[in-house]
């Protein structure tokens, strides 16, 4: 049940440039340690021709360096446009898809799939569904308690079933149909002229009173505080999870991979890698914040999401 | 199928057995409610409906040719599925019309162990598309889809031509900006979860305080989600109506929308038109004077477009409650 645990690293969910998209791609393949590189677009099909040009050499590159590849759909699939990317994902029958709604389901059920952090899989009926369709491998919601991941865990060995929880980066909180990073230029969603690329980590919100909140992402909204939850690996490896996910940022997504190959392998204790993560700064401050992102663990443990709970201090 | 319009249901909002009362006496063709738990998405305190109360509701809506349907409608954590199925178990054994499902888990439980039961997809279940619709309707023989709030009329027509079930849409009420079912603000902030304890801001974590200048301050846990001036009409603070700063406004600006409800009274005919089976008014929280006034307004409205006429779009306007009203994503794409 406990072989290595299986490290990966999401889909870019930012409208990074394409080349800083490929050349993180290529970084990863060279000189990273995790197992898995998720890849795809998955908030706004309006960005994908973008990283047309680039995607062949990532690929290559990727798979040349032994990685497991795995293609991401979108989360949000309304629209003619979305529905055929799609489709049109769902049809690459040599390269395995995490499906991210219920329409990417659709087109995948009967055959070997994964399925990604945007469907509700929140329970063991659902799980015990999920895998009756073809699903091999579940990355779980954010906002799942330990007591249920771990009886999660406990139904998907046996299933035969890997499960994965993301363990770092800003937390995806909501999806909606309207971009609010037009929105915050006074443009829509149909001419919003990319303007999320001006932020490779998200545009931050703060409250009234200055207080960092939340950050925009297209039609995405994600946490301001940066999920990790390094202290919280061993728990997880006892329990059977199988696989750890970090979301890019832009930030030394390599050694941040590194810390917690460390952490899993029991080289580096949680708390001195913490204070090694917590070093690095995204490549590009953001209005209004300060050193980085503060870490949070909370829905980990029953508490609003956005706390950190201190080790030790756990109720 | 939008060729010979089809009289849509008026689906009216029960929060409490009054209310059930009220809304069917004012003509609704069904009302929904659920359970006083976490199963359902208005899991508010001092609502909802006992096994007991839902039996009564039962008798009194079928006696009068309306429908009861019941929302189980959040998604069970693992561990703790049993709370889910005992609502279905026990909505089942008396006798509901339909139960409105999210969970794919909960709606496996139905389709198998009860085949007949008549099955509607939960908003919750955000399925916006032909694809997702479809795979919904084969794999648990759901009958009917209540629709995300994000499409426009016009897409809804599209849809409703390439998909074999009856479609529900929205049409007047409280108006979140998130994809439905696929929003953690409230646990983000408060450790209560929209889509595992049916809350959405909830009140115990709401704080108002005043603030310099005699400002009104409204919180949500430790965040400010809007401050207002003297005189003005403060909001509750729900996360995705409330005011930020950002790069470009200093001040603060609706990040997400401004403040407004929906109201998709003037869309009445292009609605019945494009072949939408099923019109939701939201509400559960709302009074029972509210539930009288909404649920007459729309009857009549419904009504009078079915015979050919006009709707008293002043009226409908007229019972806002003194809130901005919109039409959200179903006007057009520009919302977007």
């Amino acid at each position: 049940m406990m072989p290595g645990a299986e490290l990966s690293m999401g889909p870019v969910l930012f409208n990074w440039k394409p080349p800083v998209w490929r050349d993180f791609y290529y970084r990863l393949a060279d000189e990273s340690c995790v197992d898995t590189v998720y890849i795809g677009e998955i908030i706004c099909a309006k960005r994908t021709p973008l990283f047309e040009p680039v995607f062949p050499g990532v690929l290559d590159r990727l798979q040349a360096a032994g990685k497991r590849v795995v293609f991401s759909t979108l989360a949000e699939v309304m629209i003619k446009r979305e529905r055929r990317f799609t489709e049109l994902t769902c049809g690459f029958d040599d390269m395995f898809i995490e499906a991210n709604d219920a329409s990417a389901l659709f087109h995948l059920r009967g055959r070997c799939h994964r399925v990604g952090p945007f469907v509700n899989t929140y329970n063991e009926d659902t799980l015990a569904f999920l895998e009756s369709k073809g699903a091999v491998h579940v990355t779980l919601p954010p906002e799942l308690p330990r007591d249920s991941l771990a009886v999660l865990a406990a139904r998907a060995d046996a299933l035969g079933v890997a499960l994965e929880v993301a363990v770092f980066g800003r937390i995806p909180l909501a999806l909606s149909a309207r971009c609010y990073h037009a929105r915050a230029r006074g443009r829509t969603k149909d001419n919003c002229q990319f303007v999320c690329d001006e932020d490779p980590d998200g545009m931050m919100l703060e409250t009234l009173k200055g207080d960092p909140f939340l950050a925009v992402n297209g039609i995405q909204t994600l946490s301001h505080t940066c999920l990790n939850l390094m202290h919280e690996l061993s728990e997880m490896r006892r329990m059977g999870i199988a696989a750890f996910r970090l979301w890019p940022h832009s930030l030394d997504m390599v050694e941040a991979a590194r810390l917690f190959r460390k952490v899993l392998d029991g080289a580096l204790g949680p708390s001195e890698a913490t204070a090694r993560l917590g070093g690095h700064e995204p490549a590009r401050r953001e209005h209004g914040a300060g050193a980085g992102f503060p870490f949070c663990n909370g829905f980990y443990h029953r508490r609003p999401g956005h706390k950190w709970v201190t080790p030790g201090q756990r109720p | 199928m939008a060729s010979e319009p089809v009289r849509p249901e008026l689906v009216c909002p029960a929060g409490t057995p009054a209310s059930l009362r009220t809304a069917v006496d004012a003509g609704a063709d069904a009302v929904y409610c659920g359970f006083r738990n976490a199963t359902n998405a208005r899991n508010f305190p001092g609502l909802n409906f006992t096994t007991a109360e839902l039996a009564e509701s039962i008798c009194y809506a079928h006696d009068r040719g309306s429908k009861v349907l019941l929302a189980v409608n959040t998604f069970p954590p693992a561990g703790e599925t049993n709370l889910w199925r005992g609502a279905v178990d026990d909505g089942i054994e008396l006798g509901v019309d339909a139960i409105i499902i999210a969970d794919m888990g909960m709606a496996g439980y139905v389709a198998e162990r009860y085949p007949e039961q008549r099955l509607h997809l939960s908003v919750q279940a955000g399925a916006p598309s032909v694809e997702a619709i479809r795979f919904y309707c084969e794999e648990f023989g759901i009958k009917r889809v209540v629709l995300p709030r994000i499409l426009t009329v016009a897409e809804i027509r599209e849809l409703g031509d390439e998909v074999d079930c009856e479609l529900e849409t929205f049409v007047f009420g409280n108006h979140g900006l998130m994809a439905e079912g696929r929003c953690s603000l409230t646990s983000f902030v408060t450790g209560l979860s929209t889509n595992m304890d049916g809350v959405c801001s909830p009140a115990g974590h709401v704080h108002y305080e005043e603030g310099r200048d005699g400002d009104l301050i409204t919180r949500l846990g430790p965040f400010t989600i809007d401050c207002f001036a003297c005189g003005d009409n403060a909001g509750y603070p729900t996360i995705c109506k409330g005011r930020y700063r950002a790069p470009g406004h200093p001040d603060g600006y609706y990040a997400f929308e401004e403040p407004l409800s929906l109201n998709l009274a003037e869309l009445l005919p292009e609605l019945v038109n494009a072949g939408v089976r099923a019109l939701k008014i939201e509400g559960r929280q709302r009074s029972r004077a509210y539930v009288q006034a909404v649920v007459s307004a729309w009857r009549r409205a419904v009504d009078d477009v079915m015979a050919g006429g006009d709707v008293d779009v002043d009226g409908l306007l007229a019972l806002t409650e003194g809130q901005k009203q919109g039409q959200g994503a179903f006007a057009g794409k520009r919302w977007r």
